[in-house]
């Protein structure tokens, strides 16, 4: 019938009205922002930030400065400087590390292409700062922060590369465990060799 | 004179006071200039409750809090868009005529606050009081076309032209069946003077125009009417922020923008007055045992009735097409007003209980008949046909 849909409607808005007074929890859907916060997802993600194992930032820093993600970020925000020691040689640290986050757009290139599951993504939102130039580009001491951190925001994702970085520990170990049997062995078969060795060369006379 | 008819005539007897204070020379232009200044005051005011009550009623009847943060309650949201609006950049386009484009604004707000001095708010209340008033409300209501035309001509931008021409387009074609709605009230009180339409009405809800035959439908396309006439939704389609640049309002901001958005409220508390004038018994009480409260109490109460009845409209219906806008106003309620005019002319000269009968067997059966007719040709849940598209 005509209008019966215009009156179906308001009697549907007036319904919301009342209902938002009676039931807030059901009907309410905004979030009152600064006093309360939605739990954020585990896959959520924002800027890039450095893991760090054990309790000193420095030391226990996974980067060692390959600097492909500075290669693959496609903004190109990130700037690595690698640490070298006083000969020039390469210290697999990196000197400076710096994300500009007014260029980050969040992809998480860096972090897929990482291979020592050194940079990951961040789930922090609140970033905003007073110099829009200098203020929002991240140092190394700002950005690194520590493993507990990290299986914090993303447990499940941690506890993965966890067990990944010690399963690669163990073969790095056994594999080193094994050359350096193989090297004690093969340091002691040169001393039997000269006696048993035949002598083919040696022309039969 | 006891307290209540005292606090009644308040208004009346504070202005008679003034105006005493001044020599006899300019007392004439005492008395208007305080009239207007009170009008200003007391619909500026309304116009930021309005605008708070829209906005809190609107969230809430679309499942969110509203306006919570400034102010306790978010009482005090009207100030700061107020000041908002005050600071904020005023950009006037460089090839834009200067003088019109200053001017539309203004011209628009001024004739909606002229609007006022007509109604009677009260017993005594009306700011003026003369044979013509309705004439002149619509005379009134209809230079706003101008102003509409010279915002979009001054901006010099043809999106604002387009836009200010589909506004006056829409606001021509609502004026018609505006006035028809409101000529079964001059037919059957036999005046145009507001102050009379109101007295013609008694002091028991059943007595007002909108109990009788003629004036129920009446008020229903007065009230829809209103709705397209002050351009809001969901008729707000020269506007429709969400859809198109905001029609002549693409130039403007700042103040004049504020002005605008002034001007929209004022216009329509201003059509929600007279709707309660002709229709509602103007500031009478609905009952005679509560008519102890004062009349300009009664007055307020109705028109925030209205508007608490035209933002639930805006919360709830969706904005029409343009061709559906102009199908509505042509096809639809011009030929139902004038069939009410039929209905009013047999209410006058029939005795009464002839009235509800006739209207019943004239109005229903074209109601439905013309709203079928509206819907076109194709049938329920029938295929769509998009005529532009393919």
């Amino acid at each position: 019938m005509l209008g019966t849909g215009i009156l179906k409607g308001l009697a549907q808005t007036a319904l919301n009205l009342v209902g938002t007074f009676r039931k807030p929890a059901e009907r309410l859907v905004t979030v009152q922002y600064p006093e309360q916060k939605i739990t954020l997802k585990e896959n959520f993600r924002t800027i890039p930030f450095l893991v760090y194992d054990g309790d000193d930032p420095e030391k226990g820093l996974r980067c060692t400065a390959c600097k492909i993600c500075e290669k693959e970020c496609p903004p190109q925000c990130i700037l690595i400087e690698p640490l070298r020691d006083a000969n020039g040689k390469l210290a697999k640290h990196p000197k400076v590390f710096d994300v500009d986050l007014a260029i980050c757009m969040n992809c998480g290139i860096c972090a897929e292409v990482c291979p020592f599951d050194s940079i990951k993504m961040d789930s922090v939102y609140e970033i905003t700062a007073d110099d829009r130039f200098a203020g929002l580009i991240h140092h190394k001491e700002q950005l690194s922060k520590s493993n507990e951190y990290y299986h914090s925001i993303k447990p499940t994702e941690a506890t993965e590369v966890d067990g990944r970085l010690a399963e690669e520990q163990r073969k790095a170990d056994e594999s080193a465990k094994a050359k350096a049997a193989k090297a004690a062995a093969a340091a002691k078969a040169p001393a039997m060799k000269p006696a048993a060795a035949p002598t083919p060369e040696s022309p039969a006379p | 004179m006891t307290i209540w008819e005292s606090i009644d005539q308040a208004p009346v007897s504070l202005k008679h006071w003034l105006v005493g204070l001044l020599p006899a020379a300019v007392q004439w232009l005492a008395s208007i200039m305080i009239s207007g200044v009170a009008i200003i005051a007391v619909f500026a005011t309304l116009f930021a409750v309005a605008v708070l009550l829209e906005r809190k009623g609107l969230g809430r009847m679309q499942n969110r809090y509203g306006p919570n943060r400034v102010g306790p309650w978010g009482l005090l949201q009207p100030v700061a868009d107020g000041i908002k609006m005050l600071i904020k950049e005023d950009i006037v386009p460089h090839q834009a005529d200067k003088v019109l484009h200053l001017l539309a604004p203004v011209l628009l707000v001024a004739p909606a606050l002229l609007a006022f001095s007509v109604l009677p708010m009260g017993r005594g209340l009306t700011a003026i009081d003369f044979d013509l008033g309705l004439l002149l409300f619509f005379a009134i209501g209809a230079s706003t076309e101008l102003s509409v035309f010279m915002a979009g001509w001054g901006s010099h931008n043809k999106y604002s032209m387009l836009g200010s021409l589909r506004a006056i387009a829409q606001m021509i074609s609502y004026e018609l069946p505006l006035i028809l709605a409101a000529v079964p009230v001059v037919l059957l009180t036999g005046t145009l003077s507001t102050d009379q339409i109101v007295a013609a009405q008694g002091s028991m809800f059943w007595q007002w125009h909108i109990c009788t035959p003629w004036g129920a439908f009446a008020f229903v396309t007065f009230l829809v009417c209103a709705l397209a006439e002050s351009n809001r939704s969901p008729f707000d389609l020269p506007e429709a922020e969400s859809e198109l640049i905001a029609g002549h309002l693409t130039e403007y901001s700042g103040f004049k923008y504020a002005l605008f958005f002034m001007a929209e409220y004022f216009g329509m508390m201003a059509i929600s007055g007279l709707a309660i004038t002709l229709f509602l018994g103007g500031w009478q009480a609905p009952l005679p045992s509560l008519s102890f409260v004062p009349g300009w109490f009664w007055f307020f109460a109705k028109l925030l009735v209205l508007i608490w009845i035209f933002i639930w409209v805006r919360a709830t219906l969706p904005r029409l097409r343009a061709d559906q806008l102009m199908d509505l106003a042509w096809k639809f309620f011009l030929p139902l007003a004038l069939l009410n005019l039929v209905v009013a002319a047999i209410c006058a000269k029939t005795p009464a209980w002839i009235g509800w009968p006739a209207a019943l067997v004239l109005l229903v059966p074209s109601v439905f008949g013309l709203g079928r007719l509206l819907r076109g040709t194709r049938p329920r849940g029938g295929k769509r046909i998009y005529q532009y598209a393919e």
